[in-house]
């Protein structure tokens, strides 16, 4: 109802004074607003300015081949809740152009470079329009529509070759190059020359000397990574040095690009839930949900009550296990060398056991389905969580608490480190705890509330100073919070049904598009759908927390010293399976 | 599994009951891969979600230094094993290969998972390499997406049986001709594997001619 009721205040407040420039999208299931690319900047100059969707949440490409054209589409968010705008706009696909929004909203740079990489949109003004995940030089676009992988065998899944009416086939033998790799026919490998990584001028470009530089210094380029230590995995952090300080950082990622996307565009809708776990795999639940959402958003379903309330617990128990690791790890990177992980890792592995009871597997869990979960939760395994959630986690937390908060060494390394202030929080779309530690109180679950978290009681968890230290601290009490949601979610689960519905292999999904998002633990995760009526999503898109977190990197380091850079990554808290999908 | 000498104890030798407490016959290869299977350190390298089963492994409840992977080393000149823990990606793999050709001789790889093993659920994107073994020689594969801790463990155990049953005789490291190196794969328009540049060009140019004949033949 109070949402209804915003919204259609946003609709009036958009419609009186951007009348001019949009107009409504009225193809059927979709929703927002078509504007002309040369009306787009000033249209958004006028959603921040004036209307206070000051948060761009995601932004991302969808290729309508038989129309000749690619829409870009944006989502929009006010930072202080509610319900959010989309607006979309075309170009044509050859030689299509549209204005980059970055002067407006910094946090699109890294997701423009994306839709230019994977889908070829280009935008003008964009400061850095480089491939991201594929590597320069990579020959195509890869999800454009009539863009095929080598393997290629059908457009959706199932392929007839498989069982059980074909025989399937090593993929190997089917390619003419014998491998998972596709050549130009006017490449010649002989005389072929690889273009020059561009990484290194642009850290020169954007390079921000030290203000009081008495002494003529050299600069040194050090990679870290992607095989290295101190990253979380394969990313690779660039960095130029003045001495011991950063003067420029670029990320490089794309290692684990495993394809998300285009596979998941072939896959049928219920296909795609076992490849959201592998998102982000310390979180495989809230993948889940948010997938599930976006769909049940489409097809029109709600979940019986009991589902509901399984999937709070399970998000908040993924949420507690998310958190626990990473403060484990941040403690790896300030030098502390897995003792600390060691003590995190045990709690851990007992929020896993509970996954694996319910959903057979320890982190995988590939537990909800569209309508509601797989399985019901054994009685058993319910005591389980309580004793968990009542005993043992609180006193562990605590715990983590007073060996860490007020350790000397912990806060004078991460206090003052790593600082983002909250306008450049919310202009650098950075999401979760980032956002929150920087004086920002924006939770998904209380800004825009999805499933059943209007009826539970919790805190916001928020900090002022914008630091590594609040980002932990801010992780801290999420946990505690996770404990209260939880606490009220076993008292009140119902019996009943789990799933509305049959259990179905493939499900009738209408034509149309939704945005589903939940809040993760490293932030918003959305599932951008596109449906057009088809077995197998015609677009899938995820707003990966982890990947736009990113954008604010170079900020967060910039003139801090080298060593504190591991820390700042550790408290940004990426997970590579997300970042490059 | 246990490092008690009886298990490296040659037992065609009667020793003396006073002296069994002391001494020891065996042979070479058996006290060499004795202390080499004791000792196995894996790099300290992940990809992707199969690295966090490896750190569970590696954490209390699981805890694979029972079995001598005592220490991961981060740097590969100090490692024993590599445990190619995830989803190879075209962007990664040469890394992966320069990595293994910095390892020192003895050396071995483990293909964790299905992606590593195979190209796993990911085989059919364009950025996946099909298995790591398409580039660098795999001494045990682990099935599982991921494989628990409890596989990982057990993959490890069978490459210590595998180290028992080399011979000092044969080994590659100790042959007078040098090792080759695995050539580092470039990234090109495609990932181009060097090994195979010459079958590559000549694959380009039939089927430029078979676009070349093909519309001749419907003339025709």
């Amino acid at each position: 109802m109070n949402d209804r009721l915003l919204s259609s205040t946003v609709d009036e407040a958009v419609s009186s004074r951007l009348s001019g420039l949009l107009t409504e999208d009225t193809r059927p299931g979709y929703s927002g607003y078509l504007v002309a690319p040369e009306n787009l900047l000033e249209a958004v100059q006028i959603l921040r300015d004036e209307l206070g969707f000051d948060y761009l949440s995601s932004v991302t490409g969808v290729d309508y081949l038989e129309e000749d054209r690619l829409e870009t589409v944006y989502h929009f968010y006010r930072s202080t809740g509610g319900s959010g705008l989309v607006l979309k706009s075309s170009c044509s696909r050859e030689n299509g152009r549209i204005p980059s929004l970055t002067p407006i909203y910094p946090g699109a740079e890294f997701q423009e470079r994306e839709a230019w990489d994977l889908l070829g949109i280009r935008f003008e003004g964009h400061p850095d329009l480089r491939r991201i995940l594929m590597w320069e030089g990579f020959d195509g676009h890869p999800l454009r529509k009539d863009w095929r992988e080598p393997y290629f065998e059908e457009e959706a899944k199932p392929f007839k070759s498989r069982w059980p009416d074909g025989k399937a086939v090593r993929s190997e033998e089917k390619t003419p190059f014998g491998d998972n790799v596709c050549f130009p026919p006017d490449f010649d490998p002989q005389t072929w020359q690889a273009e020059p990584e561009t990484v290194i001028e642009r850290l020169q470009q954007d390079e921000k000397p030290l203000a009081d530089e008495e002494i003529q210094t050299d600069r040194i380029v050090v990679n870290l990574g992607p095989q290295h230590p101190s990253t979380h995995g394969v990313f690779r952090m660039t960095v130029m040095l003045d001495g011991e300080t950063i003067v420029s950082l670029k990320p490089v990622m794309g290692y684990l690009h495993r394809n998300h996307e285009k596979i998941a565009e072939r896959n049928t809708f219920l296909q795609n839930m076992p490849f959201t776990d592998r998102l982000d795999y310390l979180a495989s639940m809230s993948n889940n949900f948010g997938y599930a959402i976006a769909v049940e958003k489409l097809m029109g379903v709600t979940p019986p009550e009991r589902a509901e309330y399984i999937r709070v617990i399970m998000a908040e128990l993924t949420r507690i296990s998310s958190h626990i690791m990473t403060t484990g790890f941040l403690l790896n990177d300030l030098g502390a060398f897995f003792t600390p992980a060691l003590y995190a890792l045990e709690e851990r592995e007992l929020i896993l056991d509970i996954f694996e009871m319910v959903s057979g597997s320890r982190m995988m869990c590939n537990y909800f389905r569209f309508g509601g979960v797989v399985r019901d939760i054994p009685e058993d395994v319910l005591g389980r969580i309580r004793q968990l959630v009542t005993d043992r986690l609180p006193r562990k937390i605590d715990e983590l608490d007073s060996y860490l908060t007020n350790n000397e060494i912990v806060k004078t390394r991460c206090q003052g480190v790593g600082v983002l202030t909250d306008v450049q929080a919310i202009a650098y779309s950075a999401a979760g705890p980032i956002l929150r530690a920087s004086g920002v109180p924006y939770d998904v679950r209380r800004a825009d509330p999805y499933s059943i978290y209007d009826r539970f009681d919790f805190d916001v968890a928020v900090q002022t100073h914008g630091d590594v230290y609040d980002r932990y601290l801010v992780r801290l009490q999420e946990m505690r919070e996770s404990l209260k949601i939880l606490r009220q979610a076993l008292r009140d689960i119902p019996g009943g049904p789990v799933l509305a519905g049959k259990p179905q292999y493939q499900v009738r999904v209408p034509a149309g598009e939704a945005y589903g998002r939940v809040e993760g633990p490293k932030g918003e995760l959305g599932f951008y759908v596109v449906s057009n009526g088809k077995p197998n999503p015609y677009r899938y898109h995820v707003r990966a927390p982890s990947f736009i977190n990113l954008t604010s990197l170079e900020t967060m380091c910039m003139h801090q010293k080298v060593a504190d850079a591991v820390v700042v990554l550790g408290s940004v808290d990426i997970i590579l399976g997300e970042v490059d999908r | 599994m246990n490092p008690s000498p009886e298990s490296i104890q040659n037992q065609d030798y009667q020793i003396p009951v006073e002296l069994r407490q002391q001494v020891t016959i065996t042979t070479l290869d058996r006290i060499y891969n004795w202390g080499r299977r004791n000792s196995m350190w894996p790099m300290m390298f992940g990809l992707a979600c199969c690295a966090i089963e490896m750190i569970c492994t590696a954490a209390s409840r699981y805890d694979f230094s029972r079995f001598g992977m005592e220490v991961m080393r981060a740097s590969p000149r100090q490692a024993d094993v590599m445990i190619v823990s995830g989803t190879v990606t075209k962007k990664m793999v040469p890394q992966i290969v320069r990595l293994y050709n910095q390892m020192g001789e003895p050396k071995y790889v483990i293909a964790m998972g299905a992606c590593a093993s195979g190209g796993g659920p990911f085989k059919e994107g364009y950025n996946v390499v099909s298995g790591i073994d398409k580039f660098v020689p795999v001494d045990v594969y682990i099935p599982g997406c991921p494989p628990t801790p409890q596989a990982l463990l057990n993959g490890l155990i069978t490459l210590q049986k595998k180290v028992d049953h080399e011979t000092i005789k044969s080994a590659r490291w100790y042959r007078s001709d040098p090792v080759p190196e695995i050539p580092v794969p470039i990234l090109g328009p495609d990932l181009i594997d060097v090994r195979r540049i010459e079958a590559i060009r000549q694959t380009i140019q039939t089927l430029a001619d078979e676009a070349g004949n093909r519309p001749q033949e419907g003339e025709a």
